[in-house]
């Protein structure tokens, strides 16, 4: 510590590729501030659950500034991951509410209404595991995944990308509602899952229940903006950048780009399925209407408002989006849909950043050459090296 | 641990060492019947530096396509070091030692010259390998020597977008360098350069081509002579004339095709 300049230059040397820059750190402080603290603080318990809701679209918008921003895959079916984690999230919740002794004026107790209303008289096989939590836990997480693993290796090592990827995710997403829909007696059909009660014992309907799970919620969103921050900071986060640019050239650097491509979409699936399952303890049912094309084309306008290539900026567009959807359609229902299509339009045409690149652009800069006017004359009053200061 | 990352020793070591490090055999493509090469058959040595000529046309890059795994080919054989590469897919071609410079600068625009380099530094190439990937001290001082060779420590900082035509080959030529291919691959490196920019891209080349086999396309017959052990001459698809660079040049059929105009 003695010698001002050898420490200057072991920092940079150190400090060159840190995991997270200042202003960074700035950021995911703010944010863990206003869903942790601020929110809760503002808003009463219904808003505050709305809220909720909201934040688990922020995982999608989060996997897709992974998928989309970063590796350039754009995909219009993360719906179908949400709506799976959320499916294998009801599934246990359904079962659990469907006791024996609860259902016992139908005609096979014990299986969940909508499937005695269709005659079947036997628990599917395919339901079989989610009677376990930790099982559910598993794979409301792994299906999805191993399901967005199979679409892409299928494609990627065909060598299918770009819009033909696009068009495929989305039409699986129709086919996905169309499924579930037509399947009412395994899934519930058009209405969902619905009447879902208790998670392990716990009643997920109280207040109480509803305030806790909104701080597990936020707390696995940090989590996950943490691990999303890791993958574009890690080498493959740069190589997804390269893929991005010349697909091309990367093989020939040496990386089977196939391979990075299934990572990116896989984890963009994993996040989504995440959201997914939260949402699904959050607002208590889950049904196709956000598994199919337009919920997952709205994911993909919030991951674009907020700023394809920002973690920060996802979760921030998610919520104004939200919010906005919130309260114009409350007045307005039938123009919502014009602004969402207005929205994105303008998010294309002059902001293609979203959010965050307005405050890259625009504010950021502002801000440090305020920052270093105010910082410029500190060299002079920081005595000369080697002074000892103490 | 390490044991399964370090590459295992070849099996079957006992069979004789194959005399070429690359060995093209009859290897034809064609592109709906267009065969843009045709029986092409030639042999490249361990350290030698091979210059592919031939007019436009000629089927000089494809020739590095097919043996690069860009291109598939529609019969013969490509063996380096023994190891049949027709099959191979891009990426695994490049693990086993062929580097590859494209025509047009081939760069991460996005990527600073640093990253640029880090990608192209042979460790963490599978997916996992990837995410733990450390930036440690070994890498660090591998990619500040070759920007340094490459004439570039001063922009590792610097968007590779930002960098002029010149810069951009040579950061290129740098990618290659840290991948330490056996075999180098080079696509006209010093076409579109300004005169002083091909000077020192031909200093370069002469530091980088030591202790490997090249295989190079140029035209421009003043660095042909200069760097060639060997020429190969290649018209429609087919090879012409090869050789020593005095024996091709008096080559009348070469004379006729290519050199006479």
């Amino acid at each position: 510590m003695t010698n001002p300049v050898q420490t200057l230059t072991k920092s940079v040397t150190v400090n060159d590729n840190p995991f997270m820059k200042p202003v960074e750190w700035l950021s995911l402080f703010l944010l863990a501030g206003v869903i942790l603290v601020v929110l809760p603080l503002m808003l009463d318990g219904f808003r505050l659950n709305l809220v909720g809701k909201y934040l688990t679209y922020a995982f999608v918008a989060l996997g897709l500034v992974i998928c989309w921003g970063y590796a350039g895959i754009l995909s219009l079916g993360q719906g179908v991951f949400f709506g799976l984690g959320g499916y294998g999230m009801a599934m246990y919740l359904k079962l659990e509410a469907s006791s024996i002794e609860n259902t016992k004026i139908q005609s096979t107790p014990g299986i969940p209404d909508f499937m005695d209303w269709n005659q079947i008289t036997a628990l599917p096989w395919f339901w079989q595991p989610f009677k376990s939590l930790p099982l559910t836990i598993v794979l409301a997480v792994a299906v999805p995944v191993l399901f967005a693993m199979l679409i892409s290796f299928a494609m990627f090592k065909r060598r299918v990308g770009g819009t033909y990827f696009a068009i495929i995710t989305q039409a699986i997403a129709a086919i996905l509602t169309i499924l579930i829909v037509g399947q009412q007696g395994y899934t519930g059909g058009i209405n969902g899952i619905t009447d879902l009660r208790t998670l392990h014992g716990w009643d997920i309907r109280t207040d109480s229940a509803k305030f806790i799970l909104y701080f597990v919620n936020g707390g696995l969103l940090i989590a996950c903006i943490l691990a999303a921050q890791y993958v574009k900071k890690s080498k493959l986060g740069r190589i997804l950048v390269a893929m991005r640019d010349k697909e091309d050239r990367v093989r020939f650097s040496g990386y089977s780009v196939a391979g990075f491509k299934v990572f990116a979409f896989c984890f963009a699936a994993g996040l989504a399925a995440i959201g997914g399952a939260m949402f699904t303890l959050q607002v208590g049912f889950m049904s196709p209407s956000f598994v199919g094309i337009v919920p997952s084309i709205e994911m993909v306008i919030y991951a674009a408002v907020g700023g394809r290539l920002s973690l920060f900026g996802a979760v921030w567009g998610t919520l104004l989006v939200n919010w906005a959807k919130t309260s114009f359609s409350e007045s307005f229902p039938d123009l919502w849909l014009f602004g969402l299509g207005a929205l994105f339009i303008a998010v294309v045409l002059a902001f293609p950043n979203g959010l965050a690149g307005i405050w890259r652009e625009h504010i950021e800069p502002r801000l440090t050459r305020r920052a270093k006017s105010l910082q410029a004359p500190e060299p002079a009053i920081v005595p000369p090296h080697g002074a000892p200061a103490e | 641990m390490n044991a399964a990352i370090l590459p295992s020793p070849v099996v079957g070591a006992e069979a004789a060492p194959p005399d070429y490090l690359l060995a093209v055999e009859a290897l034809t493509v064609s592109f709906d019947g267009f065969k843009a090469v045709n029986d092409v058959s030639f042999y490249v040595d361990p350290d030698e530096i091979r210059v592919i000529i031939g007019p436009n046309g000629a089927g000089k890059t494809t020739v590095l396509d097919l043996i690069c795994g860009r291109t598939k080919a529609s019969a013969g054989s490509i063996k380096y070091k023994g190891q049949e590469l027709t099959k191979l897919s891009e990426s695994a071609i490049v693990q086993a030692g062929v580097g590859r410079k494209f025509q047009t600068p081939s760069i991460y625009d996005d990527l600073t010259v640093f990253e640029n380099l880090e990608i192209s530094f042979p460790r963490g190439r599978s997916v996992f390998g990837a995410l733990t990937f450390k930036r440690d001290a070994e890498v660090r001082d591998r990619i500040h020597a070759i920007a340094e060779t490459i004439f570039l420590k001063d922009q590792l900082k610097e968007r590779a977008e930002f960098l002029s035509h010149g810069q951009k080959q040579w950061l290129e030529i740098g990618m290659l360098l840290i991948q330490d291919p056996e075999l180098l691959m080079l696509d006209e490196p010093v076409a579109g350069m300004s005169v002083g920019e091909r000077i020192k891209t031909a200093e370069l080349l002469n530091q980088i081509i030591k202790g490997r086999s090249v295989l190079v396309i140029e035209h421009d017959m003043k660095f042909v002579e200069d760097i060639a052990h060997r020429v190969t001459v290649l018209h429609q698809g087919k090879v012409l004339s090869e050789g020593s660079m005095d024996r091709v040049k008096n080559d009348p059929k070469v004379i006729e095709v290519y050199l006479g105009h």
